[in-house]
Formats: structure tokens, C-alpha cells, sequence
């Protein structure tokens, strides 16, 4: 069997974040991700970021990538394993692994989990004909791939991965004639909504999809009105032509190694569906295996890659490594977190901690 | 499908890689994943359910949902959406739980 002193599963922004202080402090860490590319979700934001410069606030996702990967790749006690998948994790912290057909097992001392989420569907009549996409999916096709997913696409869900999508999608140079909410008010930044409001993208509130139509593909959406209890109302009903339905509908943490492991989890909806119970140090409640990033709770990149940061510091120091600085940092970081998790969009976030128990 | 004009990327000049889609040859990019490719070519339909036979297409494009499994070079089940599109592949619709 291999042995690695940390394994990293998952190479998001997390899992690069945590990285680089392990490797610092001279631990031999493995890096695995089950995509050919490192970066997870990073490698398709070709927006800028909010937030703070600390966190490379008005850098591009593409572009804080490329500084992540060349802040790490240059360490000799790297080990990088992609296109390689994590099928299994014990609690003896035996990680099981799949890389071209080929099954092997890592004996790892500190495992850090940070398998980010997958997108979440919706419930309607033919929502599994090919033409309904994940909204990320679409993002993904286009911005790593340069492929167009259709030419008129109808988006569900005002979050910000909606709302940035729809205007990449114009950027591609998709139409997006109409983008759903079933709720009474945008979810995600005004300042996005505005922006493809302008573009002329009309965006209906109280809003939902009934089915899908078409045979093989999409080929067109039927949409209704929605009353107060999210209820369609007979009778709103309109057909509207499109070769594509993105959904845009939340995530859900990627748990389901931690569970395999048998890591406590709790399902709290506020972030996202089931997710570990971690402690102050984003250890679970199992030894040495420890989470951050969005499969411990739905946040976005800089908040991930915070996490990411702290957790890689709390391995490294409970691996008995000196960090330098590690009294300034820590709190420091702890801080720039609480501060991201700020105003009426991380209210949900907050109350999700709570509920969890880790706030 | 592919994207001609893009503000901040730019997908010109990479080199072209030739596979087979259901025995016809075909040809997508450096730096695709067989459904990227496949999805280029107007290729949407990429397998069928197990129970009911449905039209299947990619969804999550992560590698985790299993929507897009196809038979690549005789192995069902095969993630195309993350797998990379190499030269000489031979790509294959997949019915249910496929065949070896």
C-alpha cells in the first residue's frame, strides 16, 4: 500500500489553499482530484471575484488559479494525482483510489476532505432529457471547453451561479431570454441581476418550470406562475422555444465519502443538505480526518479558500510542524471568514452554523 | 457548437484529435472531454436509462452524476465528461448498464 503523510482529496480552491501551508511547513501531501485539470469550480470562473484583496477580489477565477497552482506546483513533497477518483475512505484513514482502470489503496496519517458539491436538480416532467443542464455544467462546457450548449437557453434559479451564467452565455454568444425565480425576490447580487437586465434578459419572479418538451432533446420549456406557497397556478401556463433549461437550483456538499468513513454529519438545508460535524480545527469527528470548503457547508470560492487555508494550518500543527506565525494567521483568517459570512447574503450561512454548531 | 468569439478567452488554434462516435469518424480538440467533443458535433444523446430507455444526456459535467456514461473503447460506464478526449478513441451510446 502507499503511504502519504496528508492526502487532499480534492483540488478546488480548498484543497490548493490547504495545500500550500502543509507543503510550507515541509509535509509530504498528496493532492487527488478526479478531473484531468486542478481547480475544481476555478477553472470555469472567468469572472471577477468580490470580496477582499487578500482573497484576489477583481482577479479572475482562470486567474487565481493559475497563481494557487504556481504557489504549490514547485514543491518537491508534492504528490499530484488527477484523473484519479476517490471510490472509498475508511476510518483507519485507508484512502481507496481508481486512476486509468486501475485500483489502489494510500495508507494516509491526516486526511483533509475537500470534495466540494455537486449541483442539485428539479423536480418536473422531462427533466432528464438531454438540453437540461446544471448551470455550472454549462459554465464548465463553455469556459474550459468552448462549447456552446445550445443556442437559446431558458435559466431557473436568480442565485449568483444563475445570474453569471446567464451573462457567460451572452458573452458565448447564447441567447437567454428569460431567466425563472420561484421565489418573489432575486436571490443572488443585485448588481449581477441588473447587469443582465440590461442585456435584456427578462427575469420573472413567482416563476417556474412545468415540463420540458421535446423527444430526444429539449425543444422548448413550459413555464408557469407560481402562488405564495411555491404552487403552480392552472391556467398561467406559456410555451416558450429553447434548445436548453439550465438549472440553477443550489448544491449539495459531496459527503458521501465522510459518511463511508462514518463521519457524524447532520442534514442542515442552510448549507446545502447533509454535511460533517466539524469542530473549531474543521477536524470531523473522526481522528485526523478533517473538511473544508463547500462539502462542509455551500459557500463560495474565497470563503473556501479560506477554510482551505485554516484547515491546512490546523493539520500541519496538529501534526506537530511549527507554522511561523501561526498565532497571527489563524485568527487573522478566522476573522477575514466572519467577515465574508457578513450581511443579508451570508444569513444563511450563519444560521447553517449555528444549527451545526460550529459557529 | 463550438464558441468563434469570446471577450476574455480565446479556444483558436489547437490541434485537432480524431475519434469515432458509433463507428463514424469524427474530430474535436486538444483539451476536450469526449462529451465536450461529442456535444460540439450537435451530439446531445449519449445513452439510454437502464429501466425506461430514456434519452440520456450530460448533466453535472463534474464526474458525478453518471448521465453522460458511454461505452469508450469497449468499457461502459465511462465518465466522458471528464474523461479526455484522446486520439483514436472509439465512442460508443450506451444502452442501460452497457456491455463489455
Amino acid at each position: 500500500m502507499r503511504q502519504a503523510e496528508v492526502v487532499i482529496i480534492g483540488a478546488g480552491p480548498a484543497g490548493l489553499a490547504a495545500a500550500k501551508p502543509l507543503l510550507d511547513v515541509g509535509a509530504e501531501v498528496t493532492l487527488i482530484d478526479r478531473s484531468a485539470m486542478l481547480g475544481g469550480q476555478l477553472t470555469k470562473q472567468t469572472h471577477m471575484f468580490f470580496g477582499s484583496e487578500k482573497q484576489h477580489a477583481s482577479k479572475r477565477g482562470i486567474d487565481i488559479l493559475k497563481l494557487m497552482v504556481e504557489a504549490i506546483e514547485t514543491y518537491p513533497n508534492l504528490t499530484v494525482l488527477t484523473e484519479t477518483t476517490v471510490v472509498g475512505l475508511y476510518a483507519d484513514k485507508v484512502v481507496s483510489c481508481v486512476k486509468d482502470d486501475h485500483y489502489f489503496k494510500i495508507q494516509a496519517q491526516y486526511i483533509l476532505i475537500a470534495a466540494g458539491a455537486s449541483e442539485k436538480s428539479l423536480p418536473f416532467e422531462n427533466n432528464d432529457i438531454p438540453g437540461v443542464y446544471a448551470a455550472g455544467a454549462v459554465q464548465t462546457l463553455m469556459n474550459v471547453y468552448g462549447v456552446k450548449p445550445g443556442d437559446r437557453v431558458i435559466m431557473v434559479g436568480s442565485g449568483n451561479i444563475g445570474l453569471i451564467v446567464s451573462y457567460q452565455l451572452m458573452q458565448a454568444g447564447v441567447q437567454v431570454p428569460l431567466l425563472l425565480e420561484a421565489a418573489d425576490t432575486i436571490s443572488g447580487y443585485l448588481v449581477h441581476a441588473s447587469k443582465i437586465r440590461r442585456l435584456g434578459v427578462d427575469i420573472r419572479m413567482n416563476t417556474s418550470i412545468k415540463r420540458a418538451l421535446g423527444e430526444t432533446s429539449v425543444e422548448a420549456a413550459e413555464i408557469w406562475q407560481l402562488d405564495e406557497n411555491w404552487q403552480g397556478i392552472e391556467g398561467t401556463e406559456t410555451i416558450i422555444p429553447c434548445d436548453t433549461i439550465c438549472l440553477s437550483v443550489g448544491l449539495a456538499p459531496l459527503t458521501e465519502l465522510l459518511q463511508q468513513a462514518g463521519a457524524e454529519v447532520k442534514y442542515v438545508r442552510e448549507l446545502g443538505g447533509h454535511v460533517p460535524k466539524i469542530n473549531q480545527h474543521y477536524e470531523t469527528s473522526l481522528d485526523a480526518v478533517y473538511a473544508c470548503g463547500d462539502v462542509a457547508g455551500i459557500e463560495e470560492a474565497s470563503s473556501a479558500m479560506i477554510s482551505g487555508h485554516i484547515a491546512g494550518i490546523e493539520i500541519a500543527l496538529k501534526a506537530g510542524y511549527t507554522v511561523a506565525n501561526a498565532n497571527d494567521i489563524l485568527p487573522r483568517l478566522r476573522h477575514d471568514l466572519r467577515n465574508l459570512r457578513e450581511g443579508p447574503h451570508g444569513e444563511k450561512i450563519r444560521i447553517g452554523l449555528k444549527k451545526l454548531g460550529v459557529a | 457548437m463550438r464558441i468563434d468569439k469570446h471577450p476574455i478567452l480565446d479556444f483558436s488554434s489547437r490541434k485537432k484529435i480524431r475519434f469515432t462516435f458509433e463507428g463514424k469518424e469524427q474530430y474535436g480538440f486538444e483539451g476536450d472531454t469526449i462529451a465536450s467533443a461529442l456535444h460540439a458535433l450537435g451530439v446531445k444523446h449519449l445513452s439510454d436509462s437502464i429501466h425506461k430507455k430514456r434519452p440520456r444526456g450530460f448533466y453535472c459535467a463534474i464526474g458525478n452524476c453518471a448521465s453522460c456514461n458511454m461505452i469508450v473503447d469497449g468499457i461502459p460506464n465511462v465518465r466522458t465528461c471528464i474523461t479526455p478526449l484522446k486520439e483514436g478513441v472509439d465512442v460508443r451510446m450506451q444502452e442501460g448498464k452497457g456491455r463489455f
